[in-house]
């Protein structure tokens, strides 16, 4: 398995570092639900056998943490992105949400 | 079909071995069941097998959407043990290790269960502190467990690198009863004593859908139709997740994938099991001769049945940096299983907010050893809606409570455990 990471090119999968499921976010500890909320997030996870969202950490190359899609049967790559891009977009995402709701 | 013995071998060999039936009868799927499994593996198998011989006469089927053995029971390294530290898991794994004990005679089926023992190496006066802490623990629990010094584990395998400049051997913990069991064999016995019981065991048939009624289950969808049933147990290993989003439930459970090697054969050279402590590193050597060995997970998320040329590296560099003499013994097949990785590395063995829908999960690497103890427990849980003792630990909610049983110390990272 190889990863193409946006900054180094294509590099063998031993240089990078496995974090782990990037669809699940923190989530907000004065909401109502939060004991819940912090369950699933720690613990549920759907686990399918499709595409999966998962960050990985470029450690012996240029320290960039990764979110890549890939197939959970094929292992074949479908994107990488970079995790700092899909954090900022998600939360200019919910700030846009936040401000039509107030 | 009568018990198999002396006599039947004797007697076969006199007709020319024409006398054999099948072990099983290739059932097809009946209307309704008191109980349906889902999963011809050996947890699925045992199951089914203790429900039949324990709980009375009920109507039970196995389905299987493959063919039976052909899933992780197939796939492992045949290590069994009961050498686990926390009181949520010693228990469990010593009922298992005692049923092993007695299987063949109880199912009438030669499974070579072999207690060769089990030797974990210690590198290190803080490992050796450790392994003393879970040799105490077993031995509190009435297992035996041994702690030996470097001396007797050079009497025992003197070709070891003990004088490794990273990873010096200092000594080992020694479980003897533990050892080793012909996988395929644990998969066909159970099928065959679960069968003599009188359950159908129903291949080539995949689970498609839950039917659900008033939150209570009455029946599967399955490739050769509906089946009804009054209960379902998920006996489903890696594909725990996937059975169980058809009834809507979200398991503390991703898959992973585990690499296993098989070497050619050679003259007898590796009596018992041994784990290297410095990285992860196991090996037995099978009674045809091969070097059956394994190590870490491959690390990511994954349903693929096969898994990359690093860990292959990473396994055979632990065993090189243990016992050089094996560098020139060729690779004669891999293969790898998915793994259903719990969130804290221990099991499931519990009722599902569906009535009527039982789960048998996060096995992590450990399923084969538990096979007998977890199909009693499942089937005691199945027929009766209450937990076996020994699997009280095992429950669903536990992450939620905070009771996780994390043997490694890991957190909820399931690549780790």
């Amino acid at each position: 398995m190889r990863i193409k990471c946006p900054c180094c090119g294509e590099r063998g999968v031993d240089e990078f570092a496995y974090y782990g499921d990037a669809s699940v976010t923190r989530p907000d500890a004065s909401a109502p639900t939060a004991m819940a909320d912090f369950i699933a997030y720690a613990y549920e996870r759907t686990n399918s056998a499709g595409l999966h969202r998962e960050l990985w950490y470029h450690a012996a190359g240029c320290h960039l943490w990764l979110v890549v899609t890939r197939n959970m049967i094929s292992h074949e790559i479908a994107s990488v992105e970079i995790a700092r891009d899909v954090a900022l977009a998600r939360s200019a995402a919910g700030n846009a949400s936040e401000g039509k709701a107030s | 079909m009568g018990d198999y013995s002396i006599f039947s071998v004797l007697r076969e060999a006199l007709r020319g071995h024409t006398g054999w039936g099948p072990a099983w009868r290739d059932a097809a799927p009946k209307p309704d069941y008191d109980v349906v499994i889902i999963g011809g593996g050996g947890h699925g198998l045992a199951t089914a097998y203790y429900l039949a011989k324990e709980f009375g006469s009920l109507r039970i089927a196995v389905v299987e959407k493959g063919w039976i053995g052909g899933g992780n029971v197939g796939r492992n390294t045949t290590i069994v043990r009961s050498n686990y530290l926390l009181p949520g898991n010693i228990p469990f794994y010593e009922l298992s290790m005692k049923l092993w004990e007695g299987l063949e005679q109880d199912i009438n089926y030669n499974a070579m269960v072999s207690q060769r023992g089990i030797l974990n190496l210690y590198h290190s006066d803080a490992q050796r502190d450790a392994y003393a802490r879970r040799g105490n623990a077993m031995r509190l629990h009435g297992i035996d467990s041994e702690l030996l010094d470097q001396s007797a584990v050079r009497s025992m395998l003197p070709f070891l690198n003990y004088d490794n400049a990273r990873f010096p051997i200092q000594g080992g913990l020694i479980q003897r009863r533990g050892g080793t069991v012909r996988h395929d064999a644990v998969a066909w016995g159970y099928a065959r004593a679960a069968d003599r019981r009188g359950v159908d065991i129903i291949q080539n048939c995949e689970v498609s859908g839950f039917r659900i009624e008033n939150n209570r289950v009455v029946g599967v969808e399955t490739s050769r139709g509906f089946i009804g049933a009054t209960k379902i147990g998920m006996a489903v290993a890696g594909n725990s997740s996937r059975v169980a989003t058809m009834a809507g439930l979200k398991l503390p459970i991703e898959s992973f994938v585990l690499q296993a090697f098989v070497s050619e054969s050679i003259k007898p050279f590796i009596d018992g099991v041994v784990t290297f402590g410095a990285g992860h590193f196991y090996i037995s050597q099978s009674d045809k001769g091969g070097l059956v060995f394994g190590g870490d997970l491959d690390g990511y998320n994954s349903y693929a049945q096969r898994g990359n040329l690093p860990v292959v590296e990473d396994v055979c560099e632990g065993g090189m940096a243990l016992m050089p003499r094996i560098g020139r013994v060729r690779l004669l097949r891999s293969w790898g299983g998915i793994m259903d990785m719990s969130m804290d590395g221990s099991p499931i063995i519990d009722r599902t907010p569906i009535e009527g829908l039982y789960l048998n999960a996060g096995w992590c690497y450990g399923g084969f050893k538990a096979t007998p103890a977890s199909g009693m427990c499942f089937a005691h849980l199945i027929a009766r809606n209450e937990t076996h003792a020994v699997a009280k630990a095992y429950r669903l909610d536990r992450f939620a409570t905070g009771h996780a049983i994390d043997e490694k110390g890991m957190g909820p990272h399931p690549n780790l455990h």
